[in-house]
């Protein structure tokens, strides 16, 4: 279910590091804890974003919720599909639906991520309450 | 009480499958030192028929027999007798805002149909269900732009309804938001020059009002141009929306905002009335206020429901785009309603009959020896008349035979002492215009006109 | 039936189209009076240039359509007139008829708000008094009815606390607001420049005294609660909550959306707290409209009066009224003109019907109806907070949650038995809530119907959650893809 090369943070997006470039999305539990995504709002091309702090926000009809970024760096590129497609979030949420890439400033910060396993665990953990 | 359906056994009833004995039961959580012992002194109890009588006492003390000049951002226009008929059925008056479309269905298609009829007039993409009134739907346009462009100073013209103003500052005092007035030139009409030396790279907005609050038609090709060159937007407020009917909407403005009130709304001593805003589709997730959209329900089949509600105060709360929870829903229907009736035709003949009547009046006014018409450029159905002498004189002389004459502008603009802004709608027949140039006549007869008839107004600046 | 007699089917006032669908050319519901005087052309009087030419798309239909179009699309409407309408925290009670009468009286209808106070001795009377008689009910010293709805009361209330604690040398920065509370109320404290603190309730969705300790530092204006709270539970130790708030320099706002449950019974002045709103659309009767217009006026001890906005009716020692702008310390205007006097005028109607007595029997009849509804639903539904209730009841739906329907569904086939649904997901502490208020209006008959419809819905969904799940199937149209709204807005008609 969730991708082992990704890596995923307590807010549930996830990261998929390719050299210093991340593609950073959020993942199927989130989608489905929201519901019908019906708009995203996105940074622009050449933004920063700083671990642990938002960068957009994810809406369906009835609730709004922050994207927080799981690393460091510039806005490299935006998934303008999104923007007449948001339901692609709900579909697709690990490929086709990401949200943004970001040229790393410190890849360290990944390794504080979750793996998929410890991801899986953790909404398990969520979900028992 | 005729208003309470429970019968005293059912109440005991009640109280007994409760397990209780008697109703105190009921507050007995409430601790004895808060409770109130005391009765309350108020009214009553009265039956319907003393209900009535209390308020026909207080109707008669009105100027219920008086005709009435009096505009200034509340206009008297004829209503048709469908508008309250439609209104009172209970099915409409007596529901919740439509959270639960599939049992408000009507409700919002009117709602939409408001949307679209607004957005229609103004020349605008999108239009919200309605706000409180127009001073508060200027006021959330102005905050609204303050979002958009993230910049923190507004222009305005000193020739939006004073009120507005006055609302617009109670709104953005703590927002460390500045706002300047920009003057009327002589001729009634904003100050291009002066606008131009306002503007500045933290200009948010700039608030027009038009027709404005003289009357005066405001031309907004230059003004757009010059304001949009630095990059603020353009927030045009309109009043009196029937002047939309016969005059070119402001295409090149950024938010369209105002009352709706002249659309089948009573007067009413100021209120309920019904705002209006409407703007660009690359705006909407900044506008405020509830919006209908259109879907289709499980089986394909159109319908309306509210929209867009994560702006909104119950879902994204501290950070919502405003506080507004209602909107005017019955008087928005009351407009919907005025203007469908109306429709095409119809507007556009009121419009100019509004339009040929004040300038009849203000011809008769202006053919008075004293008398003048100090603001030369077009205007609807209000203008600005100089007084031959002091104008609250001539006001009581007009008392005397129940006509309320206009509004002294002297209380709002000290420069403009002496001035009265008058407004004729279809509701003053012609017999009433000809007897209030009579009275002027008569005054300027009694009173010796002051030596200089007029000075140029418009310059200064209070 | 033929599928080109579309429109005769048995239903016909359940397809009707857009206004601007029926609309042709040369039609027009209204005919105007003959011209008394020679008249100039538009284009000689505006110029050419200002001259509008067209509406595009704007409606052309005579005055029959008109009236069948709006009396067809309120019939797919659900009112108070309708049927029980237990929307929790909204108060839907019956709107007496004698109140639309009277606020259409020529002279409180037609009076213009800039015509002189000595000719308007009845409007502003009417003003005054409707002042007054929410002054006894609450205790407070003075009340302003310019708040247009109860948003815009909180708004002026927390602006005045501003420019009190202002005037006393700081406004500090933070409102203390319980996680219960509705929505406007932090959206309104951001709206005045403050910003939000949230409150977390104690395990009997009250405030925590303790956590109202810490919180309540020297960089905190004051609290902003509501009483009853939104879970219908009196805030049994109001008194030592507004102590502590006032023993720390604050002051205390109260939501007054539930006032239905207090009147005569308990007076917010009496319990410490500073400045509230009332909601007239509430608790004195005003039709909600469909969504307004409301009224929200806003009530204050002396200590606040000053703040007031402006301008005040006020009466001379002869008798006369008037409006009073020479208000120096006034957090200014929120609106046009003195408020939405037309509301002022059905609330003054509903008070004086009922005297201080009927308003205390309405309250007694609205928190009886709240609990016998609470107590005969609680074994087939959750009840979070098992606290004696006041005017309305919390229930969630945590045991259907189980088998997939949640509070939503069970609303929508509600209205499969004919009420319309309470309140849903509110509060937001209580997850899948049930928000039920079924105010005074309610006969113990219609309440034992409603039960009955509650208890077979919870029947249903143990049985055949799948009718639940695909309510409602009653109505004119099925659940509405809200989705495809949000993601695509079509916000008005096009051609």
């Amino acid at each position: 279910m969730y991708p082992e090369e990704f890596q995923y943070t307590k807010d549930h997006e996830w990261i998929r590091v390719d050299g210093d470039t991340g593609t950073i999305g959020i993942t199927d539990h989130a989608q489905k804890e929201l519901g019908d995504i019906v708009y995203v709002e996105l940074p622009n091309s050449g933004d920063q974003v700083t671990a642990t702090e938002t960068f957009g926000t994810v809406e369906s009809v009835k609730a709004v919720s922050e994207i927080y970024s799981p690393v460091t760096g510039e806005v490299t590129a935006v998934n303008s599909k999104l923007r007449d497609h948001p339901e692609l979030l709900n579909s697709d949420p690990h490929a086709g639906a990401w949200l943004i890439r970001v040229q790393l400033s410190n890849p360290k910060e990944v390794a504080k991520l979750m793996s998929s396993e410890e991801y899986e665990a953790y909404i398990r953990e969520a979900e028992s309450h | 009480m005729r208003y309470l359906p429970n019968s005293p056994r059912d109440r005991e009833e009640m109280l007994r499958a409760l397990g209780h004995s008697s109703i105190e039961d009921l507050f007995s959580q409430i601790p004895e030192q808060i409770r109130f012992k005391g009765r309350l002194d108020l009214p009553g109890p009265l039956s319907e028929q003393e209900v009535l009588e209390l308020f026909q006492q207080a109707s008669i003390q009105s100027t219920r027999e008086f005709a009435s000049l009096l505009g200034a951002g509340a206009y008297s226009h004829f209503r048709p007798a469908a508008v309250d008929a439609l209104l009172s059925r209970g099915e409409f008056f007596t529901a919740y805002t439509p959270y639960q479309a599939e049992l408000a269905q009507g409700t919002l298609q009117a709602m939409f149909e408001f949307q679209t009829l607004i957005a229609q007039l103004t020349g605008m993409e999108v239009a919200n269900a309605s706000l409180y009134d127009g001073s508060t739907a200027a006021t959330e346009a102005v905050l609204m732009a303050l979002r958009l462009t993230r910049r923190n100073r507004v222009v305005v013209a000193r020739t939006l309804h004073p009120e507005y103003r006055e609302v617009m500052a109670t709104y953005v005092r703590h927002l460390g938001t500045e706002i300047v007035e920009v003057p009327y030139s002589p001729s009634g009409r904003l100050d291009l020059a002066a606008l131009e030396s306002e503007l500045s790279a933290e200009t948010a907005a700039v608030v027009i009002q038009s027709p404005n609050f003289l009357g005066v038609i405001e031309r907004f090709s230059e003004i757009s141009e010059i304001i949009h060159r630095s990059g603020a937007l353009l927030i045009v407020t309109v009043t009196e929306p029937l002047s939309l009917a016969v005059v070119n909407p402001p295409a090149e403005a950024d938010i369209v905002c105002g009352e709706a009130q002249s659309f089948g709304v009573p007067v009413a001593f100021g209120g309920p009335y019904v705002g209006f805003l409407a703007s660009r589709d690359k705006f909407v997730r900044q506008m405020p206020g509830r919006l209908v959209g259109q879907t289709v329900d499980a089986e394909g089949r159109r319908g309306f429901v509210l929209t867009l509600a994560t702006r909104e105060q119950h879902i994204r709360r501290e950070k919502a785009t405003s506080n507004i929870c209602t909107n005017q829903s019955l008087c928005a229907l009351a407009a919907t309603i005025y203007l469908c009736l109306l429709g095409k035709r119809g507007l556009k003949a009121l419009a100019e009959h509004n339009l040929a009547r004040a300038h009849y009046a203000a011809g008769q006014l202006a053919a008075v020896p004293g008398v003048s018409i100090p603001f030369g450029a077009p205007y609807f159905n209000e203008f600005v008349v100089k007084a031959p002498g002091n104008a609250e004189a001539l006001l009581d002389e007009m008392r005397q035979v129940e006509i309320l004459g206009g509004v002294n502008l002297g209380r709002f603009y000290p420069e403009l002492a002496d001035h009265l802004l008058v407004c004729v709608t279809e509701t003053v027949s012609k017999a009433v215009l000809d007897r209030m140039a009579r009275i002027y006549k008569e005054f300027v007869a009694l009173r010796p006109a002051p030596a200089a008839a007029s000075h140029p107004v418009g310059q200064e600046k209070a | 039936m033929k599928e080109h007699a579309r429109h005769a089917r048995q239903h016909i006032t359940r397809d009707e189209n857009l206004i601007f669908e029926r609309s042709s050319p040369g039609k027009c519901g209204v005919d105007l009076p003959a011209p008394d005087f020679p008249a100039a052309s538009t284009a000689e009087l505006l110029g050419d240039d200002l001259c509008r030419k067209d509406i595009p798309g704007f409606p052309e239909v005579s005055e029959l359509e008109v009236i069948r179009h709006f009396t067809r699309l309120s019939t797919w409407n659900y009112g108070v007139d309708t049927g029980l309408y237990p929307l929790g925290s909204c108060t839907m009670k019956y709107n007496p008829r004698i109140n639309e009468v009277v606020a259409r009286l020529d002279g409180l209808a037609t009076d213009h708000p800039y015509a002189p106070a000595d000719l308007t001795q009845g409007c502003l009377k009417v003003l005054h008094d409707t002042a007054l008689c929410l002054a006894e009910i609450t205790g407070m010293d003075a009340v302003s009815l310019q708040p247009s709805a109860g948003a815009q009361g909180e708004l002026s209330g927390i602006l005045m606390i501003q420019a009190c604690l202002a005037g006393r040398g700081n406004p500090r920065k933070f409102i203390l607001i319980p996680d219960s509370a509705h929505g406007t109320n932090p959206a309104s404290v951001t709206t005045s420049g403050y910003q939000v603190r949230n409150l977390k309730s104690d395990a009997h969705g009250c405030i925590d005294l303790a956590e109202l300790d810490r919180a309540m530092t020297d960089e905190v204006a004051g609290l902003m609660l509501t009483n009853p709270n939104t879970l219908g539970i009196f805030e049994v130790r109001i008194r030592e909550i507004c102590d502590l708030v006032h023993r720390k320099g604050g002051l205390v706002y109260m939501d007054g959306a539930n006032m239905n449950a207090l009147m005569g019974v308990a007076r917010p002045a009496d319990f410490g707290v500073d400045v509230m709103h009332l909601n007239l659309h509430k608790t004195f009767t005003t039709p909600h409209g469909g969504g307004g217009p409301g009224s929200g006026p806003v009530a204050v001890k002396k200590v606040l009066e000053p703040y007031l906005p402006s301008p005040m009716v006020v009466q001379a020692p002869d008798g006369t009224y008037s409006l009073d702008y020479d208000r120096p310390k006034s957090i200014g205007r929120v609106r046009a003109f003195y408020g939405n006097f037309g509301m002022a005028v059905r609330a003054l109607a509903y008070i004086a019907a009922n005297g201080g007595e009927g308003l205390l029997q309405t309250t007694q009849d609205a928190v009886l109806n709240a609990n016998y509804v609470m107590r005969r639903l609680q074994d087939v539904y959750d009840l979070p907070y098992n606290e004696p209730c006041m005017h309305e009841c919390v229930l969630s739906d945590r045991r259907q949650a189980a088998r997939g329907v949640h509070t939503i569904d069970i609303a929508k086939r509600l209205i499969d038995y004919g009420f319309h649904p309470y309140t849903t997901a509110f509060p937001l502490i209580v997850p899948g809530a049930m928000m039920i208020e079924p105010t005074e209006s309610a006969s113990k008959e219609e309440l034992d119907e409603f039960i009955e419809a509650m208890r077979a819905v919870a029947e249903e969904v143990d049985e055949d959650p799948e009718i639940v799940l695909k309510a409602p199937r009653s109505t004119r149209v099925s659940r509405m893809d809200e989705a495809n709204a949000a993601r695509k807005p079509v916000l008005r008609w096009k051609p």
